[in-house]
């Protein structure tokens, strides 16, 4: 199953009158979606028989870089939409320097999209529909009654939330790539301006514009936490990083800092599935 | 002491030993470098140091810009910039140091234990003369140089990557990387008003959203005002 079945069946769920809550198809908030799961995983792992894995494992391999591409441009629109709709809000007329951040966040998004969509050609999609809300638990544009300053605190909170996503997916990608050097370097190219994105609005936010442990940072709330998971390892190559000398360059904390982790398809496409509507 | 490992070559590629006896430099000096060679090393050698090919010609050029900017803000925190500087400003600097330390140290291990130790690129000299420790425009824009640098470097270098967990490493620092840069630009940035100079447009193109990228003949090339030890990156683009 490919993250464009994923959004049609949301669309297809939200037509049919028995369709549950979003947040009861997914199962506990937190815990991986089974439907994310399916949808995310490029290989097919729902097919159980070793016929239809062998089926899927050849297909599969021609389809990595075009499932990768796909979840990036799921990423992108998120985005885009979300930094579109964030400058049209007035939220930030308020705020002049988080008003240029998010303009030239805006340009750079909206650039990626036109990128991806170019590089997957006709297997590419239209934007799905988005909740911001997250089934409620934000309200960013303050549509909700929420006072201008509180939408203000979560616009930020979501670029947060959606930037430290994106370089992690964008670097759960990379080995699915490999064998296409020009898009590797493409996605490269875009993953670390992902990680600009991120440092200047965690910065913006009174944070390190770096990870420390699995910390999700002051303000975020626990339904974010997945967007920091495994962001504690401190094992790279096989070496515990903290054992390679003594003094802060080999705390926890700068060890954890110093890397990014990669998040996997499954755990990038639960995170997406908490803002589709 | 121990022995050197390095093979320094002049430009004429002809051994620092020789060099020295003929152009008639002190003897005290060429004395003590001459102390630290082996004979068989500096005569039977091939040239100045390459960092080979493939994973571990990638491997070596990440560790030699590692080691690059390890010893920038080492040197850094010896800097009376560093010492007088505003909280924030402290801090920041003393986690990049931290970070670049940790990757440092990390590519020497990861090298050391997957290659042989006559392919493990050894520690670099560098120069630093042309920076002001003391000045907090010139270690700035310095340190938005090394970043900038290290994340055109890291991009340009993955499609040399043929072993995906190499790439995966390479992923986890490049973007810590970018990072650095961004908030290195946001504190020059903010001193200018220019509030997008964290992924400005002279980093970043406005039409694509790309970061740059490079080759690493390209980077070491720039890099190499900084480097005093020669070596060579023959195998790598």
């Amino acid at each position: 199953m490919s993250i464009i079945k994923l959004l049609e069946d949301f669309t297809t769920e939200k037509l049919t009158s028995e369709s549950s809550s979003r947040r009861q198809m997914f199962g506990s908030l937190g815990s991986l979606g089974k439907r994310a799961a399916l949808a995310a995983v490029p290989f097919g792992l729902a097919a159980t028989t070793s016929k239809a894995k062998a089926a899927t494992t050849a297909s599969a391999m021609q389809t990595y870089p075009v499932s990768a591409l796909q979840l990036a441009l799921v990423l992108e629109y998120i985005e885009a939409t979300f930094y579109a709709k964030a400058l049209d809000s007035g939220i930030l007329s308020g705020y002049p320097k988080a008003e240029a951040i998010y303009w030239q966040i805006s340009k750079h998004e909206t650039a990626h999209v036109n990128l991806l969509k170019g590089a997957l050609g006709d297997a590419a999609f239209d934007a799905p529909t988005f909740d911001f809300t997250a089934g409620g638990n934000f309200d960013p544009f303050g549509e909700d009654g929420t006072n201008s300053a509180l939408a203000y605190q979560q616009l930020l909170i979501l670029a947060q939330a959606f930037e430290d996503t994106g370089v992690r997916a964008y670097k759960g990608q990379a080995m699915n790539l490999m064998n296409d050097p020009d898009l590797l370097t493409v996605a490269l190219q875009i993953h670390s301006v992902e990680a600009r994105h991120a440092s200047e609005i965690r910065r913006l936010r009174g944070l390190k514009g770096w990870i420390t442990g699995d910390d999700r940072g002051m303000g975020l709330p626990p339904i974010a936490q997945p967007v920091y998971i495994h962001e504690d390892n401190t094992t790279q190559g096989g070496v515990d990083v903290t054992t390679l000398g003594d003094g802060s360059p080999f705390s926890f904390e700068s060890s954890t800092e110093a890397y990014d982790e990669p998040l996997t398809s499954d755990d990038a496409g639960a995170i997406v599935a908490l803002f589709l509507m | 002491m121990k022995k050197q490992q390095i093979k320094v070559a002049t430009a004429n590629g002809r051994n620092r030993r020789q060099f020295l006896k003929t152009s008639g430099l002190a003897i005290a000096a060429s004395g003590l470098l001459v102390a630290c060679f082996d004979d068989k090393e500096l005569y039977g050698n091939d040239g100045p140091f390459d960092l080979g090919g493939g994973d571990l010609g990638v491997l070596n050029y990440a560790y030699a810009l590692e080691q690059l900017e390890a010893e920038f803000y080492t040197k850094v925190l010896n800097g009376s910039y560093w010492s007088g500087a505003a909280e924030m400003e402290k801090t920041l600097l003393q986690d990049l140091y931290n970070h670049e330390i940790n990757h440092r140290e990390f590519f020497k291990t990861a090298i050391t234990a997957n290659f042989d130790a006559d392919e493990v690129l050894p520690m670099l000299e560098f120069d630093f003369s042309s920076v002001d420790f003391n000045d907090r425009d010139s270690v700035l824009s310095t340190a938005q140089l090394l970043e900038d640098t290290g994340v055109k470097a890291y991009n340009g270098a993955g499609k040399i990557i043929e072993t995906g967990a190499y790439l995966v490493i390479a992923g986890k620092i490049v973007s810590v990387e970018a990072r650095h840069a961004a908030a290195i630009r946001s504190i020059r940035g903010g001193d200018m008003d220019d509030f997008k100079l964290f992924a400005g447009d002279d980093a970043v193109d406005p039409a694509t959203g790309l970061d740059g990228s490079e080759n690493p003949s390209v980077i070491l090339a720039a890099a190499g005002g900084f480097i005093v030890t020669e070596f060579t990156a023959n195998k790598l683009p």
